[in-house]
Parts: structure tokens; C-alpha cells; sequence
């Protein structure tokens, strides 16, 4: 049976230009922060933006902008609430706080609900904060938004090198443009996660020293767009985003 | 469609409205007629729905959706995306959240007449 709904998903995404993934594999490495940042951080340049919260099983965006109990319009789908200029749907809107364990087809289920639903605005950017792990989650990213580029998140443990090279390898065998990979929570210079980036054939971006302030910063954006880590990402980006 | 099958129109569609969806009917129905009517298509609309069901997949229980006894915007919730429905609905028999929705998701076009 044809579903209906994954033929709506491009026309939804219509009127979005980049559609960047925030990606890593690992979980614990700063996805969502960089990804809710990143939008701020965007938003504060005058660039039109959208925030999509796919990880539907541990959502944290909400918490990192202080949303508070914002809900989307229902007109003909979803049109997403504006938090600090951006346009931003999560599965908080329905599910609050409480947990909400999904397997696999359900996760598959929600995924093209919300985007089959969502009306996104014109916007420049969307960025898609992405769960952890190289399973049905990525596979359905892959399949249902055809125009992602990823922008990867490591730390610079090797348990995370580990895993984001074999992102990048799935990445590379199905295709999909990597923008390159970011190393966040730096404590110790080193080159050695760049020299590991080039060798699996990814643009090494640069690093983000750990930025205690950030902790004290959530759930309030100005005060997280100040911080050194928010400077250094914004550096990151306007340098990534350029290019690409 | 029409053409594939060498049809001189569609006489009559049925479409099968799973619970979790909580569509208004009404609403529904009068869409489809204006577009019915945009199209000339003069298809004769007819709704079923499908109560819903769930299993546990830890115990193997199964009950039905009983929408009457949720608060409203946990209705709501489930309404826009019936996954959430593992966030608030437990097996009554063991608790687990771990569930699968056997019936009564998504809406979908069981069948179509026409004529030659």
C-alpha cells in the first residue's frame, strides 16, 4: 500500500532552502545544543531558520531554549510556533515531558507524521537536531529528506571518533553531502581528530573548547548566545556555511 | 487510476478511518466533496471506522482505545501523532508502555467502484 503521506513531504519542504542534520552517532556529544545553537545563532544574523527536533525519545531543545508550553497551529497540517525567531516543532508540543518509548516502526511512524504535517515557512536553513545511533532513525532521514547534509559532531574521545566514522562511511555509501565534522568539548589541544577527520575523507571544521558556562545557560538563549562555546560555533559556521 | 483500469468514472470510494486518527467527519467529508465536486468527479464518499487496539508486547494483553476517560489535550496529542499515545497509555494488565497499535492507525482507502 502507497502511503500517502511520505508523497506530501517534499511539497512541505518546499519553500526550505539547506536542510542540515545534526548528526554524530554517539550520543552525549553536544547534537542537540549545536543544533539549537546553531539556529539562534542564525536567527540572530537575520537569517530565516527552522529548528526540527527529531529525537523524539529524549528531546532536549525545548529545554535549551526555554520554550515553555508553546504548541504549533493546526491549519491544514502544523505551522510551527516562532521561539526566538525560530520556526521550531518537537515532539514535546504532544508529549510533554513524559517518556515516551518508541521502537522502531513507531519511530518510523512519528517521523513522517510530523514532517508530512509540519508547515514550514520560506526559510533559508532547517536544522535538524537528529537522535543518536546509525539505525532506523538515520535510515528514515535518509529516505524520507532527500535534500539533508550533515553536519557531524564528534568529542574527541575515540569512542565517538569511533562511531563517527562509521557514520561518515554510511554517509558516503548512500551519497549524502557531509558539510564536515565539528569537535566539541575540547579539553586538550591536540591534532589529532583532525588528522583522523581528513583520513576518513571529511572536512575537519574545528573545535569547540568545553564551555562550563553553557551548563547555567540553558533555557536561556541570550544568555547561551553569549558564551565562548556560542562564539565558537558561530565562527565554525559562518566558515562551514560559506563554503558549502 | 481511471484510465488504468478503463474506467468511465468513479462511482463510490470507501474510506477506512482508524479511531487513533480522531477525525472530525464532518470536516472531512466536506473536503472531499468540494474536491470531488473541483474534479467533477461526482464520487459518492462513504466512511468507516476502525476501532483501535493494543497489544503488549510484554504480556500479550490487549485493550481498546478508551479515548473517554483522557484529558482533552492528551486526545489532542494522540489526534496529530498517534505514536504519542506511548507517552500517556500503559497495558493495563502490566504497566510495560512497550505496546504495539494492532488497529485503528492512519486512514486509508479500502475500496473504489466505478463504471464503464
Amino acid at each position: 500500500m502507497i502511503d500517502p503521506r511520505i508523497s506530501v513531504i517534499e511539497e512541505r519542504l518546499k519553500g526550505v532552502g539547506r536542510i542540515i542534520a545534526v548528526s554524530s552517532g554517539k550520543g552525549g556529544v553536544g547534537k542537540s545544543l549545536i543544533a539549537a545553537t546553531t539556529a539562534l545563532i542564525l536567527s540572530s544574523k537575520g537569517i530565516s531558520v527552522g529548528l526540527l527536533d527529531l529525537d523524539f525519545t529524549n528531546p532536549s531543545s525545548s529545554t535549551i531554549l526555554g520554550a515553555g508550553p508553546v504548541r504549533p497551529i493546526e491549519d491544514k497540517g502544523m505551522i510551527p510556533p516562532k521561539i526566538h525567531g525560530i520556526e521550531y516543532i518537537s515532539i514535546t508540543f504532544f508529549a510533554g515531558d513524559d517518556v515516551m518509548p518508541l521502537r522502531g516502526e513507531d519511530v518510523t511512524n512519528a517521523f513522517i507524521e510530523v514532517l508530512a504535517l509540519t508547515r514550514w515557512g520560506d526559510l533559508d536553513y532547517l536544522i535538524v537536531d537528529t537522535p543518536p545511533g546509525l539505525g532506523d532513525a538515520l535510515l528514515d532521514l535518509l529516505r524520507l529528506i532527500r535534500r539533508l547534509m550533515f553536519l557531524v559532531i564528534t568529542t574527541p574521545s575515540r569512542l565517538s571518533l569511533e562511531t563517527v566514522r562509521k557514520l561518515l562511511a554510511l554517509l558516503h555509501d548512500v551519497g549524502a553531502p557531509v558539510i564536515g565534522v565539528v569537535e566539541n568539548m575540547l579539553i586538550n589541544d591536540s591534532a589529532s581528530v583532525r588528522s583522523e577527520v581528513e583520513k576518513m575523507g571529511a572536512r575537519y571544521l574545528g573545535s569547540i573548547p568545553f564551555d562550563p558556562e553553557v551548563e547555567k545557560a540553558l533555557g536561556n538563549p541570550k544568555k547561551l548566545s553569549e558564551t565562548r562555546f556560542a562564539a565558537r560555533l558561530s565562527e565554525i559556521l559562518d566558515h562551514a556555511l560559506k563554503a558549502t | 487510476m481511471i484510465a488504468e483500469k478503463n474506467l468511465g468514472g468513479i462511482i463510490d470510494v470507501v474510506i477506512r478511518i482508524g479511531e487513533l486518527q480522531q477525525i472530525d467527519l464532518d470536516a472531512f467529508k466536506f473536503a472531499l466533496d468540494q474536491l470531488s465536486l473541483q474534479r467533477s468527479l461526482n464520487a459518492r464518499f462513504e466512511f468507516r471506522g476502525e476501532r483501535a487496539e493494543f497489544r503488549c508486547r510484554a504480556c500479550g494483553a490487549m485493550w481498546p482505545f478508551e479515548k473517554e476517560n483522557l484529558d482533552p489535550d492528551i486526545k489532542e496529542a494522540i489526534h496529530v501523532i498517534p505514536e504519542v499515545a506511548h507517552a500517556f497509555l500503559r497495558c493495563p494488565r502490566c504497566g510495560s508502555p512497550d505496546f504495539e497499535v494492532v488497529k485503528g492507525r492512519g486512514v486509508w482507502i479500502e475500496s473504489i467502484r466505478g463504471g464503464r
